[in-house]
């Protein structure tokens, strides 16, 4: 047993010899697979793990307390920060929350923007995870070419709502513009590039000898324990539980539109792989339709709720009452109805839910952010022991975690 | 007299609407909508109340009795456990309300159980049941104090393991307490550099005009309280002759007031 002083600190590793050459293995912070400051500390025996204990770092920003002091639209811009790899999808969770329990209805016109927006978001968001998973295992062509088409989607939405990363570009009641002229145009030809560019990769890795070996029968995650540990999203889907809050709780114009959902009942780092290139193919599917129904739609895109929803700015210049409304909805803010409300969306990794418990005052008494990649986390405690420390970095990958989700 | 303790830091209002009446929220009779098989499932318990609200069956128990309940509800197809976690009352009722949400893939529907822990009460661990429970309720731990009985492994899991309080109370500052004031310096440097480093600026929003590592001055860096520079910045450009009704600015012709009128 050690006797740690300050002098002499503790040294995880010096039972090494003693015990049978069973090592403990910090595998991050600084790892560059472990995304920021996962800290997995793993047991080995050889190259084989034998006990895994995930740590998440303490990136912890607060933003429930945050939440709890702050009106909800002041709280808007934080949730962009949450997920930062797919902003709007946060943002969107608590418009919805808030807007369900007002009971504000959004014109159509805003609903079919959010939906284009919630899907680039996915797009981006997948790019971005195909990206890091191929260079975690080593594919760095895959690596630049997905971000070659990641580039065009933020384009795209840099070109809408002047942000790249961070959009804050929906609003308590709709969404803070319209289309500018062409803008659909634009759209559609990035669509064009994000099909050529999913061609790419799946030319490199669908048969790619090393892919498969590296991700086949890698991290399989069972039904049983899909469910048991919570998981949402792609980790769910892809053992083979069919569950998409898209299409079970539609939302938004989900109903109406035409898409499939990806599903594998192998549950490995390949059917999630191959789940999440078919998603990306769904929303392209996705946002074609929603160009059209945006050309048939009317052109109010903010609900007309005095109650909790500024008026438009040209009301406000022009009309002293929509002037005093706004005056005090900026000021105090709104004031959504006593009672609890969860709502899940379904994010670019898994169920993205808000948990609000409003006592009828301006803040919300307690906020609450259930973010898919804190449970897929948990889940390394049971999925890695077995595997070896090669797999390590690509199972972790394969999850999709983000470490702002996780620690909010 | 002395002054009554306050419990509640959070944010108030700077203006009270005192004839204000906050809405209501829906609430539904479970016996009336789809909700009614899976509150008679819980047959032989005690249900406080029950009622569906946005669309989802809130059920409060007895707090011994959420293993049971979590159980029975899980039998009859509430497969995933999505979120746990709780409501702090202490102010107002002396305890932590705490919720499990639950989802239902086979019958496609969200369910929440809720049940009261009073200060100083034991919560029974749910990980027997739901493996997510494991980091959920240390979170609950973790966040709230609330102290989970037979639960493997509770410890501090968003927080360091010898923090101080727990942040989401209502009586914990926003801006961290005393001891969050310390810690880093503590942790860094130890206990006895306290007076040598100061203790850590906590507020978000200052902005030290001498301090040019955190905040430079663009074109013009300089070291760590270095003085300003003589010669005029490039942002302090003015038009010629310049603009009217603001003088010509002198740089070396300012005054410091020492106090504001």
């Amino acid at each position: 047993m050690q006797n740690p002083t300050k002098l002499r600190p503790f040294f995880e590793n010096i039972e090494f010899q003693k015990n049978d050459s069973k090592m403990v293995l910090n595998f991050g912070p600084q790892h560059p697979a472990a995304h920021g400051q996962l800290r997995l500390v793993l047991e080995v025996d050889g190259e084989k793990i034998t006990k895994a204990m995930p740590g998440i770092g303490y990136m912890h920003r607060g933003m429930e307390k945050m939440a709890e002091n702050m009106i909800y639209n002041e709280f808007m811009p934080v949730t962009d920060r949450i997920d930062y790899t797919a902003s709007s999808a946060n943002n969107y969770g608590l418009c919805a929350a808030v807007e369900k329990m007002c009971g504000i209805n959004v014109p159509r016109r805003a609903q079919i923007i959010r939906t284009i927006l919630l899907e680039l978001n996915r797009i981006a968001a997948h790019l971005l995870f195909l990206a890091t998973h191929a260079l975690d295992i080593g594919a760095m062509t895959v690596f630049l070419y997905c971000f070659r088409e990641r580039e065009y989607v933020l384009d795209v939405i840099e070109s809408y709502c002047g942000a790249r990363l961070t959009h804050n570009s929906i609003k308590i009641g709709g969404v803070f513009l319209d289309f500018s002229d062409g803008w659909t145009d634009e759209l559609l030809e990035v669509c064009e590039k994000i099909l050529t560019g999913i061609k790419d990769y799946e030319d490199l890795l669908n048969s790619n000898r090393i892919w498969l070996l590296r991700t086949q029968d890698v991290g399989v995650v069972s039904k049983e324990m899909a469910l048991s540990w919570g998981c949402s999203g792609v980790m769910l889907r892809a053992s083979g539980v069919q569950w998409d809050i898209r299409k079970e709780e539609p939302y938004l114009i989900y109903d109406e539109l035409d898409f499939d959902v990806p599903y594998a009942t192998k549950g490995d780092c390949y059917a999630r792989f191959k789940c999440y290139i078919q998603e990306m193919k769904e929303s392209v599917k996705i946002l074609r339709q929603c160009v059209n129904l945006y050309y048939e739609s009317e052109p109010k895109i903010l609900a007309d709720d005095p109650k909790f929803v500024s008026a438009s700015k040209e009301q406000i210049m022009t009309q002293n009452y929509s002037l005093m409304q706004h005056f005090v909805l900026v000021t105090q803010g709104l004031k959504p109805p006593k009672g609890e409300i969860y709502l899940a969306t379904e994010a670019n990794k898994g169920e993205l839910g808000y948990y609000i418990y409003s006592t009828g005052d301006s803040r919300p008494y307690r906020l609450k952010i259930r973010t898919p990649s804190f449970w897929h986390c948990g889940i390394y405690e049971d999925l890695l022991p077995g595997h070896y420390i090669a797999d390590v970095s690509a199972i972790i990958c394969s999850t999709n975690i983000i470490l702002g989700e996780v620690d909010r | 007299m002395r002054k009554k303790l306050i419990k509640d830091t959070s944010t108030k209002n700077y203006y009270e609407d005192r004839f204000y009446v906050p809405l209501e929220s829906k609430k539904i009779d479970v016996n009336e909508t789809i909700f009614k098989d899976d509150l008679a499932s819980l047959d032989d318990m005690k249900i406080i109340k029950s009622y569906v609200e946005y669309d989802q069956m809130v059920v409060f128990i007895e707090k011994n009795d959420n293993l049971k309940a979590l159980e029975k509800l899980r039998d009859y197809g509430y497969e995933i456990l999505t979120e746990i976690s709780g409501v702090d009352f202490i102010e107002k009722k002396g305890g932590i309300e705490v919720f499990y949400q639950l989802l239902s893939i086979k019958h496609k529907r969200r369910a929440r159980v809720k049940c009261f822990v009073k200060q100083g009460e034991f919560l029974q661990s749910v990980t027997a049941l739901y493996k997510s429970a494991d980091w959920a309720e240390r979170e609950l731990y973790d966040m709230f104090g609330v102290w989970i009985e037979g639960h493997s492994k509770l410890k501090r899991i968003l927080m360091p393991d010898d923090w101080y309080g727990y942040p989401l109370l209502k009586s914990y500052p926003l801006q961290g307490d005393e001891h969050a004031k310390w810690y880093e310096v503590d942790k860094i440097f130890g206990r006895e550099y306290r007076d040598e480093i100061g203790e850590e600026n906590r507020d978000s929003a200052k902005v030290d005009s001498k301090d040019t590592f955190n905040f430079s001055r663009l074109y013009h860096e300089a070291e760590y309280g270095a003085k300003p520079p003589k010669e005029p910045y490039l942002q302090e450009y003015q038009e010629e002759g310049g603009v009217p009704l603001v003088k010509k600015v002198k740089r070396d012709k300012f005054k410091i007031l020492k106090k504001r009128r």
